[in-house]
């Protein structure tokens, strides 16, 4: 596995794409804890929000695999 | 209704507070046609830039101030602070209706931000910072460039920084930046996209080495904070490999800072104020970096203005929804892009509600 990804936005809304390392796929994560790999960008944001048809999420389970931690709050 | 691509309910920077004096000043944000001076007091106002009686442009000569109050310069209309007429000429009694459209203002950051929407709806609390724009501790070069293209073509350039390897090369691209893996996060909530580019071992650029006096491999980390609709923030740290990183109470003092941030304010639908400043951290007294600094990201604006404006003229002369292809690199661009819909969408909803 490659570095983790960088993660700087907290909140309850935060939607995430990660461009996976060495690979041409990105994973989204929705904040409901789902997630997805996908080639376009445009057909994963999509499916992030659209939240929560298709993946009516996990309650408060953590995020799966590399799945990112804030680091730091901004924008607050 | 009469739709527009502007996102209403919004503030927006209309001019750097050094801009604005004793002498009226015009300028057209949203399509909005806007008269700022300064009281006596030193306060910025705003206030529509047509009088109310013939619609002369209250910043065309002769208008003129007169202590704090504006005189139309083709019959005398006379407006105070607040935009109410309180002198007409040739009669005593002034009608209930005039008065301009005033705006409200706030000065920060050393921009002149401006409410474009309902005033009622205007919180001040929901401007977004620049901080270091006027921190003693930075030193800022800065600019605006005006530029002959809608909104959203600056908003997609500055989202997807892999361009800098294409238009800017020899400016601000290394190899590094089109190479590294980016994350991308969005707020809908707050209306804020995240960009993050962090390369662990990278070449560091001249400048740097030369401004920074850092030789070796560095850290650099770019952050891009998109603010919608107006502001942008670049975040760019750089270290040397192996420094300790940014600290719990948010200080970093073994990394150098430059903090590139944009306005991005529609004049029109088709036009834009594109304001530019770069802060920075180190070298503070240094004229030769600050030269630099300016010479460089000005020439990578003016790159960009000339590339937007040609493609304004393209996607003007071509039918609405003419097929784009979205790859990797665009995920920031089209979370911006999903943001700005929403907010345009829920100011022409809540001005609909108003009527």
């Amino acid at each position: 596995m490659g570095p983790q990804p960088t993660t700087m936005l907290d909140g309850d809304t935060v939607h995430r794409i990660v461009w996976i390392p060495g690979t041409d796929r990105l994973r989204g994560w929705c904040w409901c804890g789902e997630s997805r790999e996908s080639e376009d960008p445009v057909e994963l944001w999509e499916w992030l929000l659209a939240h929560p048809d298709g993946h009516p999420g996990r309650g408060t389970a953590p995020a799966p695999g590399p799945a990112p931690r804030p680091r730091h709050l901004v924008g607050a | 209704m009469t739709t527009t691509s502007f996102a209403r309910n919004q503030w927006y920077v209309a001019a750097y507070g050094s801009e604005i004096g004793r002498e009226l000043f015009s300028r057209t944000v949203c399509g909005e046609s806007i008269l700022f001076w300064r009281t006596e007091a030193g306060e910025v106002t705003a206030m529509a830039d047509r009088c109310v009686h013939r619609r002369f442009p209250l910043s065309e000569n002769p208008s003129r101030l007169d202590g704090d109050t504006v005189v139309c310069g083709y019959h005398g209309f006379t407006y105070g602070a607040d935009g109410v007429c309180v002198s007409v000429p040739g009669q005593k009694r002034v009608p209930r209706t005039a008065r301009l459209t005033s705006y409200p203002v706030k000065e920060q950051d050393s921009f002149v931000w401006v409410w474009i929407g309902e005033k009622d709806k205007a919180d001040e609390a929901l401007i977004p910072r620049a901080p270091w724009l006027d921190s003693p501790d930075y030193t800022t070069v800065r600019g605006m460039e005006p530029l002959a293209a809608r909104y959203g073509l600056l908003v997609d350039n500055l989202l997807d920084l892999s361009h800098e390897t294409y238009l800017h090369g020899g400016y601000i691209g290394t190899p590094e930046v089109a190479e590294t893996p980016i994350t991308t996060e969005a707020d809908e909530k707050a209306g804020v996209v995240y960009v993050s580019r962090h390369m662990d071992d990278a070449a560091c650029p001249p400048f740097y080495a030369r401004s920074t006096g850092v030789t070796g491999r560095i850290t650099r980390w770019q952050d891009i904070e998109y603010h919608a609709p107006c502001l942008y923030l670049l975040h760019s740290r750089i270290a040397p490999v192996g420094a300790p990183g940014p600290r719990a109470d948010g200080s970093d003092p073994d990394a150098f800072h430059v903090e590139v941030v944009y306005a991005i304010t529609p004049e029109t639908e088709h036009s834009t104020h594109d304001f530019w400043a770069v802060a920075r951290d180190f070298a503070l007294d240094d004229q030769e970096v600050s030269d630099f600094l300016y010479d460089s990201n000005r020439t990578v604006v003016l790159q960009d203005v000339v590339a937007l404006n040609k493609l304004e003229q393209v996607i003007a002369s071509e039918p609405d929804g003419t097929q784009e292809l979205s790859i990797n690199i665009d995920t920031g661009g089209l979370a911006a892009r999903r943001i700005l819909k929403r907010l345009v969408e829920a100011g022409a909803a809540e001005s609909v509600a108003a009527v």
